[in-house]
């Protein structure tokens, strides 16, 4: 039993409390709200010493093994949506950005920026979701930081979270190294996470059961390099401005065009009637949960069946190839039967009016 | 989506283009203009004019709502939200037009105007309601088809006696701009008009009706068929317009007789008529003024029209002079005849209205079909 007298210490009141600037000042809120919070849900020995950074031993790596290091902000809105929220997409994100150079992620780091007057109990819900996200992908949050803004300068929560990760010998994945005639290769359905975000928007609220796909890739991305060592050039998650934008970046990092199977490309129908709906084309909306890769053609078969082996690439199809082309265009031929460009998106994608 | 699906089978549309290619004249040029944006859409998303043979040809028209509105009323628009401090409503779309100044509703956004998104007439009344501190105003854009809810706004403010609700009309009328495109005076400086009939617009004749359009069969003898906004029905749209040249007749068609009938729904216009009245004449972004094109909100419902609650006054801006937004919205001119195409002009810089939304005729082309300028070398997977 400790001596010290339960009634001197009041806990954090989650269930009633809000964010106020006392909780970014550093002094004894702080330090509650980070112990009784964020220390509580996200525990592992690194956070436990209680410094200001983590402390760790480099991984040993093997000659030729190189690291990872990305980063990422999270704004979305509304922060709870289908499928998920800000604090699993936060891990979720930086865990996929850091698998897309084919790396194994080991460590991530998380900053919050928290308004004044946001609930504690919507809080502890997102650090819980994040916490979940952290252990599920067996990637710790080892440090991290919190800082409050005056009411009205914040969006509720703002979280940004950085990964560290290791890159085997021999694992070359890039952006720039599509070369004409590679295979291009899906995860699965696209649309999903936009439209759940979409439909929880203040002044467009439908009804849905499409969920946000939101999930850690890396584990399909271990598998699609143990099936064709080498064999995959490029990775990529097609976040925002979704597959059609990702799609076009990579053309232009690697200086060649790609034609596209409309037919091939899956749409989950309830996702195609909400885009239908919306005015809005799903190539363009935003997905958490799936990646593009892009195989040399004698890879693609292996690396195709590893995707649908595994439970995030059930779904996983070849949508296209890699052509050669000066101009750089994504390409795509149209279920109807004809062709079309897939163009960069240019600004913010909005609902047409008529 | 079994209902959608059914309007894009390839199979079908491949039996269609079969036909097409049978039935027109190999030595004659077809040339058609779908007049409204949703066309223009379709025809890029799903590649139609590479499925028609080559020499039917599909010219773009001034029915893209965005496109046609002049810079002068976004300065309008963005004067109330910086000057006057109003909370501006507008749709998406409408954020993006470039104004003068180098500014756009998103841009004078981020130089704090008080500019919302909304989906709907009735949202802006909705955030009146709950604004009643603030005026509210809502731009209000587009054809035949967006009138009626804004109309039924502004009756709805009246009942309610909202007080610090106004309506900024930019509301524009198609089979005017339609007989302008084949009787203005610019017709005879840009040359002959080569139309040989139009795809008539789909929601605007669910209002209207296909009736407004016999005056373009009767007068001009051009064939109008009135289509659906998909893919299929544009091709089915395109082949009856075909064989309406080619049999020597120009009729009023409805290939959309699922959706649309000659009268309209007279309930929508009789709404619209006790709002609303026609302006002399307007501005249209590339075709200039055009007389009796658009409405205005009736003197009986004026404190609802923000043109007369803040005393506006509508300055023409004159367009890039580089531009040949007006003979391409006229289908004289191609996109790529603009020397400033793909180059100055680009849906992130756009210059011209064309450039504006992905219904405009210059913008579909960069976004969708430039690849058609340039021989492309592997054609399938
Ligand atoms: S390219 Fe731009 S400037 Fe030229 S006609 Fe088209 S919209 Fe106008």
């Amino acid at each position: 039993m400790s001596p010290v007298k339960i009634a001197y210490i009041r806990p954090l009141d989650i269930r009633h409390g809000c964010i106020d600037m006392g909780h970014g000042a550093g002094g004894r809120a702080a330090a509650q709200l980070i112990e009784e919070l964020f220390l509580a849900a996200f525990d592992n020995e690194f956070l436990r010493q209680g410094n200001d950074g983590a402390v760790f031993a480099p991984p040993a790596l093997p000659p030729g093994a190189r690291l990872v290091m990305a980063t990422d902000g999270h704004v979305v809105s509304p922060l709870f949506f289908p499928g998920g929220d800000v604090g699993c997409l936060s891990v979720h994100g930086t865990v996929n950005d850091v698998a897309m150079s084919g790396a194994t992620p080991l460590y991530l780091t998380a900053s919050f920026i928290l308004e004044e007057g946001y609930p504690l109990a919507d809080l502890k819900r997102i650090v819980d979701s994040m916490a979940q996200a952290s252990r599920e992908a067996g990637v710790p949050i080892i440090t991290g930081d919190t800082k409050v803004v005056e009411r009205g300068k914040g969006d509720g929560v703002f979280i940004s979270t950085t990964g560290l990760g290791v890159v085997a010998p021999g694992v070359d994945i890039a952006g720039s190294n599509a070369r004409p005639g590679d295979v291009v290769l899906l995860s699965g359905t696209i649309g999903e996470h936009g439209v759940a975000v979409l439909s929880q928007r203040e002044s467009l609220e439908f009804e849905t059961t499409i969920e946000s796909d939101t999930c850690a890739l890396h584990t399909l991305v271990a598998a699609m390099l143990q099936a064709a060592p080498g064999g995959v050039r490029v990775l990529r998650d097609p976040t925002r401005g979704g597959l059609a934008t990702t799609l076009n970046e990579v053309a232009r990092q690697s200086r060649a065009g790609m034609m596209l199977q409309e037919s091939a490309i899956p749409v989950l129908p309830e996702v195609d009637a909400a885009c239908e709906l919306l005015g809005l084309d799903p190539l363009y909306i935003a997905n958490e949960g799936k990646l593009i890769a892009i195989c040399a053609p004698e890879a693609a078969d292996a690396v195709l069946a590893a995707m649908r082996d595994h439970p995030q690439g059930r779904a996983a199809a070849r949508i296209g190839v890699v052509t050669e082309d000066a101009h750089h265009f994504v390409q795509m031929n149209t279920r109807f039967g004809g062709r079309r460009v897939v163009d960069w998106l240019s600004g913010e994608q909005l609902p047409r009016i008529c | 989506m079994k209902y959608i699906d059914e309007f894009r089978d390839g199979d079908i549309a491949r039996k269609i283009g079969a036909r097409l290619a049978e039935e027109v004249q190999p030595a004659r040029q077809y040339s058609f203009m779908e007049f409204c944006g949703g066309h223009t859409h379709a025809i890029s998303r799903y590649g139609i004019a590479e499925m028609l043979p080559p020499n039917v040809r599909m010219v773009h028209g001034p029915g893209c709502p965005v496109c046609v509105l002049p810079i002068g009323r976004i300065d309008l628009a963005i004067k109330l939200a910086l000057e006057f401090g109003v909370i501006v409503c507008t749709y998406g779309d409408t954020m993006r037009v470039p104004a003068s100044n180098s500014l756009s509703l998103v841009k004078a956004k981020a130089r704090g105007g008080d500019i919302r998104m909304v989906y709907s007439a009735a949202d802006a009344l909705e955030i009146a309601r709950q604004n009643p501190e603030r005026e509210v105003v809502f731009f209000a854009i587009g054809f035949e088809t967006t009138t009626p809810p804004t109309a039924l706004a502004i009756r709805d403010a009246q009942r309610a006696q909202l007080k610090n609700f106004s309506v900024l009309c930019c509301h524009v009328l198609t089979p005017s701009a339609i007989t302008h495109i084949l009787e203005s005076p610019e017709v005879r400086q840009y040359g002959t008009v080569p139309i040989d009939g139009f795809v008539g617009p789909a929601h605007v004749s669910i209002v209207i009706g296909s009736q407004p359009y016999e005056h373009f069969s009767d007068e001009y003898r051009k064939p109008v068929v009135i289509a659906g906004f998909e893919p299929l029905d544009v091709m089915q749209a395109v082949l009856m317009l075909v064989r309406q040249v080619n049999e020597g007749r120009a009729e009023v068609e409805n290939e959309f007789s699922r959706v649309v009938s000659r009268e309209g729904n007279l309930q929508a216009q009789a709404l619209v008529s006790e709002i609303f009245e026609l302006r002399t004449t307007f501005e249209w972004r590339g075709l200039g003024e055009v007389p009796y094109s658009a409405l205005k909100i009736r003197p009986s419902y004026a404190q609802f029209d923000a043109e007369c609650r803040f005393d506006l006054r509508y300055q023409p801006v004159a367009d890039n002079k580089a531009c040949e937004c007006g003979a391409i919205l006229r289908g004289v001119k191609k996109p790529t005849d603009c020397k400033i195409f793909g180059t100055v002009c680009t849906p992130e810089n756009p210059v011209g209205s064309c450039m504006v939304s992905s219904e405009g005729a210059c913008a579909a082309h960069y976004s969708y079909g430039r690849f058609r300028d340039i021989p492309v070398v592997v054609e399938s997977i």
